[in-house]
């Protein structure tokens, strides 16, 4: 709790950072909430296409009538979720080749930071697309599995070296000496070290994951047929030509304003905290 | 000196292992898809070409270069035994070997990427360099803020707005294809022309999304070296604030930049596929998403190979760069 409280000081201290965490939860409560509130509005209604914003739909009308405002609130959980499920299987998977490979050193230390480097090298964008040819991404969770498989290797290899720094510092050599077991140091002594340092990277994946998920999308690769941003774009750019007229744009534009602000608030929370944890950047 | 030899042999068999594993992807890919793809294909073939059963399912092995009936291992060896003889096989949808639509396509990709990296390049750090000399005048803060903007932006988005507001609404740039069907390619005036002004939306889209984040670079970086002890040598010395800037900063502060430019040329040549897909552009990645589209495995795995290879090699350069660069990094490898 004390943690808690002097974490929230640091952001309230760093202007970009409380503007950054002032987006991100206004857009967690959108995903929350919003879908709550706002009625889901599936049915057509051809009478109504493509219209321009009004008292009854403040965000217009979709290509076949629907409110593009309730699209839009009820397309955030799915973006947030498909986000937060990558950002938290990278941070696992990260975490865990890290501290092994930190931990013990020697061959297995090699061989996984080999295949760290591989995955780092390997352009991560065309190997999601082949792979969302063999699986089918239907839903959140496989998606967000599909996105952090190739997401990993720099944080594990940043995590690594962490480790490597913390290892014999006198905090970390003291209980050792005190017999204290490995899990304990590791998640009692290392871990809290690294907490800050994660958590900004967990921000950072989780806009990469937008970026690629609805990159996705829009190239009409994943068959999804839920509410999220990059459908709404990808429609707006294959079945309404918004592109090429005018009175879709709205429509467009949209999903596109929601992934900018999203994305800024994550730039900016991210970099905030960078900077009000490492004093010697700021400085 | 035997410790320098280690690290690149080390490099190299990363290198080595990445393009195999890059290589071995497609092959997996077709080995995992359900069903018998073979069979599949070769069904297609009999519908689209009009060939008979057997005549199909031999065309079709030989298109995914896929024999069900011999072992894993034997299917491996032969597969990379090709692969090393630069066989490609032939795309499925176009029938031309995809060796040459490589040839055809990787020129586009070339030629949009260097330009537009340069020029964003060049102009950040400019720009970079101007506001580490003048911090306290308003292009500071707006290039800060210009940078959070336009790094919040995935490029493809900000490619798509280029194409509503100078193609739809002002219709001042073409917004697909590298030239026009009347002009003849070739080393004439009119083709050339064409080129340059087909391929300026994509080259924006790059200049724009990247140019901020070099500005940002070099200024940071160029701030950190005139702390540096020598710059105040060099001040005490009473050398010129020209000199200062150009050779002692503006030398130093460019090295980091260097890497991070050959990583982000290989990094923006893996994205390809979405800017060469909005802008219809012939490169590798407009042909990617085109092989993946129509389940075309000869056809992706070219490509794919193609882009591996590019950013295996702009990360080979960023090492290479470094060590050249930076003495340090010799001495500690």
């Amino acid at each position: 709790m004390k943690r808690f409280k002097a974490f929230f000081k640091v952001i309230r201290k760093n202007k970009q950072a409380f503007i950054g965490m002032l987006i991100l939860i206004m857009f967690f409560l959108m995903a929350t909430v919003g879908p709550e509130i706002i009625p889901e509005e599936i049915t057509t209604n051809y009478e109504q296409r493509l219209q321009a914003p009004s008292l009854e739909h403040p965000f217009g009308t979709d290509y076949a009538g629907r409110d593009t405002f309730s699209q839009f609130v009820h397309g955030s959980r799915n973006v947030l979720l498909v986000a937060f499920i990558t950002a938290v299987l990278t941070i696992v998977v990260a975490f865990l080749v890290g501290t092994i490979s930190g931990i013990s050193g020697g061959i297995l230390d090699d061989i996984l930071m080999g295949i760290t480097g591989i995955m780092l090298t390997v352009p991560s964008f065309p190997i999601m697309m082949v792979l969302s040819m063999i699986i089918r991404i239907d839903n959140p969770f496989l998606f967000g599995v599909v996105l952090s498989l190739w997401s990993w290797a720099g944080l594990a290899r940043s995590i690594r070296a962490q480790i490597l720094s913390l290892k014999h510092r006198d905090f970390v050599e003291a209980s050792r000496c005190l017999g204290m077991g490995l899990f304990h140091i590791i998640f009692k002594e290392m871990f809290p070290n690294m907490v800050s340092y994660i958590l900004i990277n967990f921000i950072s994946i989780m806009k990469g994951a937008i970026t690629a998920s609805v990159g996705l999308m829009v190239l009409g690769l994943v068959p999804f047929s839920a509410q999220h941003w990059g459908m709404m774009i990808n429609l707006a750019t294959s079945t309404t030509g918004a592109m090429y007229g005018s009175t879709a744009l709205i429509y467009f534009l949209v999903p596109v304003f929601g992934i900018m602000l999203f994305q800024m608030g994550c730039l900016f929370f991210a970099n905030g905290l960078d900077d009000a944890l490492n004093p010697k950047l700021s400085s | 000196m035997m410790k320098i030899v280690e690290v690149w042999v080390k490099k190299l068999a990363i290198l080595v292992a990445t393009i195999l594993f890059a290589t071995s992807i497609t092959f997996f890919v077709i080995r995992l898809m359900p069903g018998d793809p073979v069979d599949t294909m070769a069904m297609s073939l009999i519908t689209n070409e009009g060939l008979d059963y057997n005549q199909a399912y031999e065309k079709a092995k030989a298109l995914l270069n896929y024999d069900p009936d011999k072992s894993f291992g034997e299917q491996y060896m032969s597969y990379l035994k090709d692969l090393s003889k630069l066989e490609l096989g032939e795309s499925m949808s176009s029938k031309q070997p995809v060796i040459k639509v490589i040839a055809g396509a990787l020129p586009w990709t070339l030629f949009i990427l260097t330009i537009s990296v340069t020029i964003a390049f060049v102009l950040g750090v400019l720009i970079g360099m101007y506001i580490a000399w003048n911090r306290n005048t308003l292009i500071d803060p707006i290039v800060s803020v210009y940078a959070s903007i336009s790094g919040s932006l995935p490029d493809y988005i900000v490619g798509l707005l280029l194409v509503v507001l100078f193609s739809t609404k002002l219709r001042w740039f073409p917004s697909r294809g590298a030239y026009s069907s009347q002009v003849t390619p070739g080393f004439n005036f009119l083709f050339i022309k064409d080129v340059l002004y087909h391929s300026f939306l994509p080259m924006l889209t790059y200049v724009i999304t990247g140019l901020g984040s070099w500005a940002l670079f070099m200024k940071g970086s160029a701030v950190s070296v005139l702390s540096e002890d020598y710059i105040m040598a060099a001040r005490a010395r009473g050398l010129s604030e020209k000199r200062i800037r150009k050779t002692y900063v503006g030398r130093n502060a460019i090295l980091p930049l260097i890497t991070s430019l050959a990583i982000s040329f290989g990094a923006l040549f893996g994205g390809s596929p979405l800017i060469e897909n909005l802008f219809a552009y012939p490169g590798v990645g407009f042909y990617l998403n085109r092989a993946i589209a129509a389940r075309d495995y000869s056809l992706m795995q070219g490509m794919f190979l193609m882009i591996t290879i590019a950013v295996v090699l702009a990360n080979l350069a960023a090492d290479f760069c470094n060590i050249l660069l930076d003495p340090r990094i010799k001495d500690k490898a």
